[in-house]
């Protein structure tokens, strides 16, 4: 069954009564997600185009058996909202908001770990598997269903190469987009890790950028421990160091994080890394085309 | 965001940390009259967001208020490094005995916040790492359980600091970790944390980076900001809340999404031109943010050409289409500009363009194409 998302998936979605909440959360449930309650505390009793509106997470997950959330609410409250939806028992946690404060991820991260709990994100477009659900941003109609798992730090990139493969003929079986963020929850290599065991991908395309050493981590990891193949795509050749290209985690500190060091540590490791994604997305061809 | 050192020192003094009694200054005047309050010797210290700055002669001792003046005033608006003296912090002159190095980092790939301390400082940390890596002690904390008194401990023992030192670096290091967690601080470095002959700890030097998403509770720090350090570009970019970053090329590149535009920037350098900024116009953005982020992109008299890359997912390309329409309307563009969009609306996007046929523009299908477009453009207006 792909992963992060899929035909289990009960979401409840928190802020969805905001602009960018409700018009999200509608497209996720047209295009056929399971939406079954949202969270704007004060608005419990409404409802959002016939999704009822509960006052906390825990109502949601009582009520209605949430077993996912997604954080659409603004950055001083999401950090809150996030610990609310995994106090609530929410298995897996989707946080789009932008700009939540490092220190704020940092307790967060340290304390849904150990619980298992699956955080995806925040800063990220969310995760899709084509054909049967889509938990966030990404515009689903890019990406064609296939056998081809896609991660990547950034979201509109990830459409770029989601695009380039569609053109060859390729499609996905999950784009999961981990997000922008100096810390974020689902890594590289636990996104890398649900692939290796999923039997619905055969392939996976990684799209890293600068900044921190999830990569080079992700490398040792292919190494070592996968028997899919995967072809990888990294952004940022041309950043300077000491400056945030964008993303808050994109940024080269000292002579640490370069796209260079990211491209050696994937050669040497022999995962082949394609210079723009259109040169990325022909080497996934060609691996997959040679599974047979 | 990066503090200068005096505004390192200002919250260090917040939290308790000692630091030495100093003033900032703008003018060798001020220079002289904060010498004259001291009234002891004095260094005059380059207040400037980079490293190196002694070698560069950033740095220099000052017996009394004249050759304070004299000192300031060769200091200020001296080059350091491509970064200009605006102002000079004159403190009182230290005796030192030893010098240490301290920092807490905001230690990305472990998830934890890292301490370092070293009775070898005044040097570069990375060097002391790669030299003596027994001289220097690390410790990552757990965020949830904060810094406690046998961390500090096992830190003093492990560094070998003398025993007789123990408390004061305790009561440091303890107020460091409190002003890193509640300032959302991404590195407090002390470097060098010295010793005085009488046996005192004190800051000499502060290096202190804030998380720029966390300014929203810290006002005080966020006006720290100083404008007038940014190339005029970026210090227009802010003020209009325009992702963008100054680079070196004449390559104008603007997109949506910021691993599209760092992407770009890389096919625009492999088909041979070198990008002149990166500038991201976000998710969803209407007409006028991208009138406005043209107006950034365009103030920079190196930018030949302009390569505008994106890929519709939230961000509608016919919208795309009617900014870049009403930019070439409302500022006077002389520059070529290729326009590539894909994604969503991207039909009805190239067909505005198309229909408004404008004299500048050149519409190309494919990444790659549009980059050696440019290039070609931006050579040829050489």
């Amino acid at each position: 069954m792909p992963i992060v998302v899929n035909a289990e998936t009960r979401l409840v979605v928190q802020g969805i009564t905001g602009r960018e909440g409700s018009f999200h959360t509608l497209r996720n449930r047209e295009y056929g997600t399971n939406v079954v309650a949202g969270v704007t505390p004060g608005k419990g009793g409404q409802d959002v185009d016939g999704i009822p509106v509960y006052d906390t997470v825990h109502d949601a997950v009582r009520r209605d058996g949430a077993n996912t959330a997604m954080v659409f609410v603004p950055p001083r409250f999401a950090a809150d909202a996030i610990l609310e939806a995994a106090d609530a028992g929410v298995a897996t946690i989707v946080c789009i908001t932008e700009g939540i404060p490092a220190h704020d991820m940092l307790r967060i991260y340290n304390h849904v770990r150990p619980r298992g709990i699956t955080l995806l994100g925040p800063n990220c477009p969310g995760a899709l598997s084509p054909g049967l659900a889509n938990v966030g941003i990404i515009p689903a109609q890019v990406f064609a269903r296939g056998r081809i798992g896609l991660v990547s730090r950034s979201g509109t990139l990830t459409y770029q190469i989601g695009k380039e493969l569609a053109d060859l003929g390729l499609g996905n079986s999950t784009i999961v987009g981990i997000g922008g963020d100096p810390v974020v929850g689902l890594s590289f290599i636990d996104a890398l890790d649900l692939f290796e065991a999923d039997p619905a991908t055969d392939l996976v395309v990684m799209v890293g950028e600068i900044g921190g050493d999830e990569e080079e981590k992700a490398a040792a990891f292919i190494g070592e421990r996968m028997r899919t193949p995967v072809v990888a795509y990294i952004a940022g050749f041309q950043a300077p160091p000491g400056r945030t290209m964008g993303h808050a985690g994109a940024i080269i500190s000292g002579s640490a994080g370069t796209a260079q060091a990211k491209k050696v540590a994937l050669e040497a490791h022999g995962v082949r890394v394609g210079a723009s994604p259109t040169e990325a997305a022909r080497l996934a061809a060609e691996a997959f085309a040679a599974l047979g | 965001m990066d503090l200068y050192e005096y505004q390192g020192k200002q919250l260090f003094a917040r939290y308790g940390i000692p630091v030495s009694e100093g003033s900032i200054a703008a003018t060798p005047e001020e220079a002289r009259e904060a010498a004259e309050r001291i009234a002891a010797p004095v260094v005059i210290k380059a207040q400037v967001l980079v490293g190196g700055r002694g070698k560069a002669g950033g740095v220099k001792l000052a017996e009394d208020p004249d050759e304070a003046q004299q000192l300031a005033g060769a200091i200020l608006g001296m080059d350091i490094r491509g970064h200009t003296v605006h102002r000079v912090w004159v403190e009182r002159s230290s005796d030192i005995a030893r010098e240490y190095y301290f920092s807490i980092t905001f230690d990305r790939g472990a998830k934890r916040p890292l301490f370092m301390l070293t009775t070898a400082g005044g040097v570069e940390i990375e060097q002391v790492a790669a030299e003596t890596p027994d001289k220097l002690a690390r410790l990552h904390i757990d965020p949830l359980v904060g810094f406690q008194p046998f961390h500090a401990r096992r830190l003093c023992f492990d560094a070998g600091l003398p025993p007789e030192e123990h408390r004061q670096a305790g009561d440091i290091m303890t107020a460091a970790y409190r002003a890193f967690v509640e300032t959302d601080a991404m590195l407090v470095e002390i470097n060098p944390l010295i010793v005085t002959p009488e046996g005192n700890l004190h800051a000499l030097d502060a290096k202190y980076t804030v998380d720029d998403n966390a300014l929203f509770r810290h006002p005080d720090i966020a006006e720290m900001r100083d404008l007038e350090a940014l190339p005029p570009e970026e210090r227009m970019a802010r003020e209009r809340g325009v992702t963008y970053v100054k680079l070196d090329g004449f390559v104008g590149i603007i997109g949506n999404g910021a691993g599209l535009v760092m992407s770009t920037l890389d096919v625009v350098a492999g088909a041979g031109g070198k990008p002149a900024n990166f500038l991201d116009v976000g998710g969803g953005a209407q007409a006028d943010e991208i009138v406005t982020a043209m107006e950034v992109l365009l103030s920079d008299p190196d930018v030949r050409a302009v390569l505008f890359n994106v890929f519709g997912g939230i961000t509608r390309c016919d919208e795309v289409a009617r900014g870049i329409l009403a930019a070439l309307e409302r500022l006077d563009v002389k520059v070529p500009m290729v326009v590539r969009l894909d994604g969503t609306n991207d039909v009805e996007g190239r067909q505005l363009l198309a229909d408004a046929a404008p004299p500048h523009v050149h519409v190309e299908e494919t990444m790659l194409g549009a980059a050696e477009r440019v290039v070609e453009l931006a050579g040829s207006a050489a």
